[in-house]
């Protein structure tokens, strides 16, 4: 079966001073759809050229990508927005909203895109925020929201427009511990909806919520391990209740 | 927890709705409200200005074709040249050698002249019951009516037969009628000048001031031929002179032919040498009329360059502005390119922000304008017109400069990398 990721030598070369730097070799590898995978490494490994890339967000130099069976490498910038915009789903370790907009309107941004109409686009973001359990901070800006519920609110952008894929990189990065353990189970919960994600992390204890982990180093794939992932929800129950709530 | 929604129909036709656009735009703009007003001060103040200033140039235009108009169309005024008496030449007018028949032969022989008329003017105190004005007596027949396109408000005009008979009646002009009668109805009355008893047949249509600031309305008109027998004392020399003739061309005949041929026809009627100059000098009014119309055309041209820099200057302001926008908001780009906003979909909300703060500045302008206009005229007593072309114009212009000065930061905005846009600080 075609799987929803196929790259194969995919090879991201960036320009630095007099020569080039090799931010990603020869990755090769197969992402079935509907899976939880964590992609690590600390920094300059290549994960993060590894999501952009698969995030359509950027160009390989070599080697060649499929999403859901579609070539990328050979598509004009509007099609790679199209993708983005039906296929896939961003969630940003800054959460990246719009600071005027009330947490509708950040939902609602993908939808205007695609051109749906402002009733239609309204009821479906409600109902993305209502599903990461925001129903009372629809009309909330950014400022007046915690870490936690800025990014239950990024969360609920991407997934408003139905994605095949969320790319997350580092999405715990600015919370504490409790907040991101609700998200991983957030994430949890969209996954056995059958949503994929794929995640970029340099931190082991948020990789054991996936299923499979990725590992990059020097801009190589080092090890790509399946594993029994640990349930978020349990292990957020399982945190003394000292602390206020998310 | 259920986090899926319905798929989105594949129908959904992709592209950004218009009225969202707009919304996002006034939203932005509205997001820095006193940077946006300020930038859009530029170019309210180059359209304000526009506006007000041709309004006013209007207004005084119309109020020279109007006065223009109120002298005739077509019409050509025929003075007596200089005479010359015992070696000292008396001017233009100074002594009309214009007479009665010069006139008559200028109808007669000048297929372009429809109506020529003779007349002569001098100034008597009239009488009226025991009220008494001191006005201009003109002494002409039918003709000059025609010529000056005037008619009567109430009442009527002299008859031919009445000019040619010497029949003491008379035509009150607007004015006279008001001094002599106030609110009363001259026609039937008498009034006297000179001591010779006139009646009031008719009262003239109010004509207002010439291009010269007289008021024509402050003239009664007698016979011509009345008027030499009773009033103006004739002598054996001048018996059938005449001050000026009024000559109305025939509609859509080269004004310039006819008034050549009348020069010609009054050299050989005046027997003048072919070495000497003309008899007599012609003034056509539509000459004033041009000339004002080039010196309101010169003025125009001048207020447009003031506000085309006006203008400029307003855009190079929405391009900064623009620029900076489009720095402060990289995140923000980049994120909508991330979430599927296509290049174009990028520029066009940048050129839209553009457009709708220049057209902000030219609508607040337009208004402005507007009532800039309204109190010239009130403080200057000026009339005021404010053209729907120059609104237009001016509200055009200021979406261009939009266009023209967003252009260049919407395009950066739209070919900023999406993942250097979102690691932007």
């Amino acid at each position: 079966m075609t799987g929803l990721i196929e790259t194969s030598g995919l090879t991201k070369h960036y320009p630095a001073g007099d020569g080039v730097v090799a931010a990603l070799q020869d990755v090769s590898l197969s992402i079935a759809p509907g899976r939880f995978v964590a992609a690590m490494g600390p920094s300059g490994s290549g994960k993060s050229t590894f999501l952009n890339l698969i995030g359509c967000l950027d160009r390989a130099t070599r080697g060649s990508y499929r999403l859901m069976g579609e070539e990328v490498d050979a598509l004009s910038h509007d099609r790679l927005a199209d993708l983005r915009s039906r296929r896939l789903g961003f969630v940003f370790q800054s959460f990246n909203l719009l600071p005027r907009a009330d947490a509708l309107a950040n939902v609602e941004l993908p939808l205007i895109y695609r051109g749906m109409p402002r009733r239609q686009r309204r009821e479906r973001a409600a109902a993305a925020l209502a599903a990461v359990g925001l129903v009372d901070r629809m009309h909330h800006r950014p400022t007046q929201l915690s870490g936690g519920q800025q990014q239950r609110v990024a969360i609920a952008r991407a997934v408003v427009g139905s994605p095949d894929l969320i790319l997350a990189d580092e999405p715990t990065g600015a919370l504490d511990t409790r907040t991101g353990l609700s998200i991983m189970a957030l994430f949890q919960a969209l996954n056995r909806d059958g949503v994929g994600i794929l995640m970029v992390t340099h931190d082991a204890d948020v990789a054991r919520f996936a299923e499979r982990v990725l590992r990059f180093r020097d801009g190589r794939l080092i090890t790509d391990e399946t594993q029994n992932a640990a349930d978020a929800a349990a292990a957020l129950a399982a945190l003394p209740e000292a602390d206020a709530a998310a | 927890m259920s986090a899926t929604l319905p798929p989105i129909a594949a129908t959904t036709r992709r592209g950004i709705d218009v009225l969202e656009a707009l919304r996002g735009a006034l939203s932005a703009l509205s997001a820095n409200l006193l940077r946006s007003i300020l930038t859009a001060l530029g170019i309210f103040i180059g359209v304000a200005a526009v506006i007000a200033t041709v309004a006013v140039g209007e207004g005084a235009r119309r109020q020279v074709l109007a006065q223009i108009q109120s002298l005739g169309a077509n019409l050509l005024i025929v003075w007596g040249g200089s005479a010359t008496m015992g070696g000292v030449r008396l001017g233009a007018g100074g002594r009309s050698n214009l007479s009665w028949d010069d006139a008559a032969a200028i109808a007669r022989e000048i297929p372009e002249v429809q109506v020529a008329a003779g007349s002569i003017r001098q100034t008597f105190q009239v009488v009226a019951g025991n009220q008494n004005w001191s006005t201009t007596v003109l002494a002409t027949e039918p003709d000059y009516f025609i010529a000056h396109e005037w008619v009567a408000d109430s009442g009527r005009l002299f008859s031919p037969e009445e000019a040619a008979s010497g029949r003491k009646v008379v035509i009150l002009g607007a004015t006279v009628a008001e001094m002599l009668f106030a609110e009363e109805d001259p026609v039937g009355r008498e009034i006297r000048i000179r001591q010779t008893p006139f009646e009031v047949i008719g009262v003239m249509a109010r004509k207002g001031q010439n291009p010269m600031g007289q008021d024509q309305d402050d003239t009664v008109f007698v016979p011509y031929w009345t008027a030499r027998r009773s009033v103006m004392g004739a002598s054996r020399a001048n018996a059938r002179q005449v001050g000026v003739i009024s000559v109305k061309v025939h509609e859509g005949e080269d004004m310039a032919a006819a008034e050549d041929a009348i020069r010609a026809l009054m050299r050989q009627r005046h027997r003048v040498a072919a070495n000497e100059s003309d008899s007599v000098s012609i003034r056509n009014l539509s000459d004033i009329q041009a000339t004002r119309d080039a010196s309101a055309r010169t003025l125009s041209a001048l207020l447009a360059s003031v506000a085309a820099v006006s203008l400029l200057v307003g855009g190079i302001g929405v391009m900064n502005i623009m620029l900076v926008s489009v720095t402060e908001r990289t995140r923000e780009i980049g994120l909508r390119l991330a979430i599927g906003a296509r290049r174009r979909d990028v520029l066009a909300q940048f050129l839209l922000e553009a457009v709708m703060l220049a057209q902000l500045g030219g609508a607040a302008g337009v208004l402005a304008g507007m009532a800039l206009s309204h109190i010239l005229a009130d403080v200057a007593g000026w009339p005021v017109l404010v053209r729907a072309d120059a609104v237009l114009i001016a509200v055009g212009v200021s979406a261009l400069t939009g266009l023209f000065f967003g252009f260049w930061p919407a395009r950066r905005a739209a070919h900023l990398d999406p993942i250097t846009a979102l690691r932007h600080e």
